[in-house]
């Protein structure tokens, strides 16, 4: 036996640090490797001028001045970027509980629904892409040639600035599976004794939803919000391959603006303070999120 | 959804039957509601297969074709020809997912197991550092990671995504150790007892138990690296490295190269027909696995 060949000193708790600190180490090694590393040398970078093949020239903040005062495109990657957050992420959340209460009651069929209201968040990213970029073009596009049949005006979806990001929120609603999925796990949490009790009192349907279903899935809802803002201020591939950034820099997002300016330009010193930038604002809001959380979120069941 | 409750709290046969077809007619409603969102949720889909069987001109007709007759089958083994979508099938497989998937089922297993299953001080604040860094945004690692892949000469290949996913995802880890929780302490100490390592009771005793988990964990990494497009967009730039998802993006351009302009629409669609088919089955195969596994994820978060 392992133990008695031990030595006496080692006791069972002495085991138990080493190995619960070795099979934890992959991690730790990994965060170290591709994490803390990296991060130190994004704020080295970001400090610098560099253009990935002469050795970075130190700048100061000059990287920090010039993206917050002279970027004139950073203010309207921002603008976008703070738009999808605000607007974006809720909507697909709301979206996703809307459906999630459609689905919730016990019917034949339920489970085909389901799956196919959950297909779209699952089929690649590139794909939706080709598919969207083909179904939404304002000349050739399904939509368009429907309307047009039919006698009406074309939608230029994609080719007017103002109509590009509102046709993306409505896409991110369409790909809202598995928000879908969690909030359905969440209402069926839900004790079918609360909605007698409530009946019994003489409460209407549309008390019973705002008073005991919405308030007893704000957990999941909070989850979801915070996860969705990070996820949303990273949003890259599929504006990228949708748009890419157009039109006139309607959809251009602060993750799209980074890589441009890392691999196109070569700037990689800016793109460096950019990420920095990134990164404040999502700890930041994450911080303020929690913070607030408090107020709205209903931690009772 | 109400319906039920109504029924228990109301009183008097009559008013049973007038119920009953309240009860039906809000059924009926439910079904057309869902039926009308579940088309418009499908439609592109079902565009990109009637698309794809299509020759160019019918494309963009109006009114929109949406069975084309004669279909054109021929269109798949066609759109296969001009690319050398083996390799890129190859590429995408045996190179990437299949490393990556195995690395991130035994690292997150073996970490999750540390953080789950051995006591030992500090495992806490650890695990709370491994949480946190989930907030942190891919670009802020992205550029320094870059540099070192350069340096490496892992440029062109898989490595810089295949080797990070042997270290343990931060989401991996949690949604496991959640999972390992709910397994009784009892067997853990009682394998001790016996004798056996921490490895082997990892392997003999947790782990057979483990298999749902890690099934959800294999799954989406599969279907994450099957779409992955950013992270090889960085760093594959030889075409014959491609994987399927930048393949299918510089496929407008390759084919229009090959004066293979006619059909190419349909053909792009039928390669985006073919790369969404495994991730369906895979999902109606799996379907269980797939929803719990969220449902897991958003219930705990």
């Amino acid at each position: 036996m392992k133990e008695a060949s031990r030595r006496r000193w080692l006791s069972r708790s002495h085991i138990n640090q080493i190995n619960g600190m070795l099979f934890v180490a992959p991690w730790a090694i990994g965060f170290l490797a591709f994490g803390a590393y990296p991060i130190l040398m994004s704020a080295y970078y970001s400090l610098t001028y560099y253009d990935g093949l002469r050795a970075p020239r130190f700048l100061g903040l000059g990287n920090y001045q010039e993206l917050l005062l002279a970027d004139r495109v950073m203010k309207q990657v921002s603008a976008n970027t703070i738009w999808w957050v605000l607007l974006a992420v809720p909507a697909g959340i709301v979206s996703a509980f809307l459906l999630a209460n459609l689905l919730n009651s016990r019917f034949r069929g339920r489970s085909i629904f389901r799956a196919l209201f959950f297909v779209p968040s699952i089929v690649p990213t590139m794909v939706s892409a080709q598919i969207w970029r083909l179904v939404l073009n304002t000349n050739f596009g399904v939509i368009n040639t429907t309307l047009v049949s039919l006698g009406w005006r074309v939608i230029p979806f994609l080719s007017k600035p103002s109509l590009a990001k509102p046709t993306l929120l409505a896409i991110n609603c369409w790909a809202q599976g598995s928000a879908m999925v969690i909030f359905l796990a969440a209402l069926q949490d839900v004790p079918k004794s609360l909605y007698e009790a409530a009946t019994v009192d003489g409460a209407s349907a549309w008390d019973r939803f705002w008073r005991i279903t919405v308030p007893l899935c704000t957990p999941s809802a909070f989850f979801m919000l915070i996860t969705g803002m990070i996820g949303g201020f990273q949003s890259f591939t599929f504006p990228w391959l949708l748009t890419g950034g157009g039109p006139n820099n309607a959809t251009e997002f602060f993750s799209m603006y980074l890589y441009r300016n890392a691999f196109e330009y070569m700037k990689m010193g800016y793109a460096s303070a950019l990420a920095w930038i990134l990164c404040i604002v999502v700890v930041l809001s994450s911080i303020v999120m929690f913070r607030t959380s408090d107020r709205w979120v209903f931690y009772g069941a | 959804m109400y319906g039920e409750d109504e029924l228990a709290s109301g009183g008097g046969a009559r008013a049973e039957a007038s119920l009953g077809l309240r009860c039906m007619a809000r059924r009926v409603v439910l079904y057309l509601v869902l039926t009308l969102l579940v088309l418009t949720y499908i439609v592109p889909f079902l565009w990109m297969l009637s698309s794809s069987l299509k020759t160019d001109p019918q494309i963009d007709t109006i009114p929109p074709i949406w069975i084309p007759r004669p279909m054109r089958w021929e269109n798949y083994p066609e759109a296969l020809k001009y690319m050398p979508w083996g390799t890129y099938l190859f590429n995408t497989v045996v190179r990437y997912t299949v490393p990556s998937v195995i690395g991130k089922v035994v690292s997150a297993a073996i970490v999750a197991y540390g953080f789950a299953r051995i006591p030992w001080r500090g495992r806490e604040t650890v695990f709370f550092l491994c949480i946190a860094t989930m907030m942190i945004p891919g670009a802020v690692t992205m550029i320094p990671m870059f540099v070192v892949y350069r340096k490496l000469g892992w440029l062109n290949t898989y490595l810089p995504m295949v080797v990070p996913a042997w270290f343990g995802s931060a989401y991996n880890i949690f949604m496991l150790r959640q999972f390992l929780r709910t397994i009784p302490e009892e067997l853990s100490d009682a394998a001790r007892i016996d004798g056996c390592s921490e490895l082997g009771i990892l392997a003999r005793v947790i782990g057979p138990l483990m298999k749902p988990g890690l099934a959800v964990v294999a799954l989406f990494a599969f279907v994450g690296c099957w779409s992955d497009y950013m992270g090889p967009l960085i760093y594959i730039n030889a075409s014959r490295d491609f994987p399927i998802a930048l393949a299918l993006e510089s496929m407008a351009q390759t084919l229009g190269a090959h004066g293979a302009l006619k059909n190419t629409m349909p053909y792009m669609m039928a390669i985006s027909t073919l790369v969404v088919m495994p991730v369906l089955v895979l999902f109606f195969l799996a379907q269980r696995t797939f929803i719990e596994g969220i449902a897991i994820t958003g219930l705990k978060g």
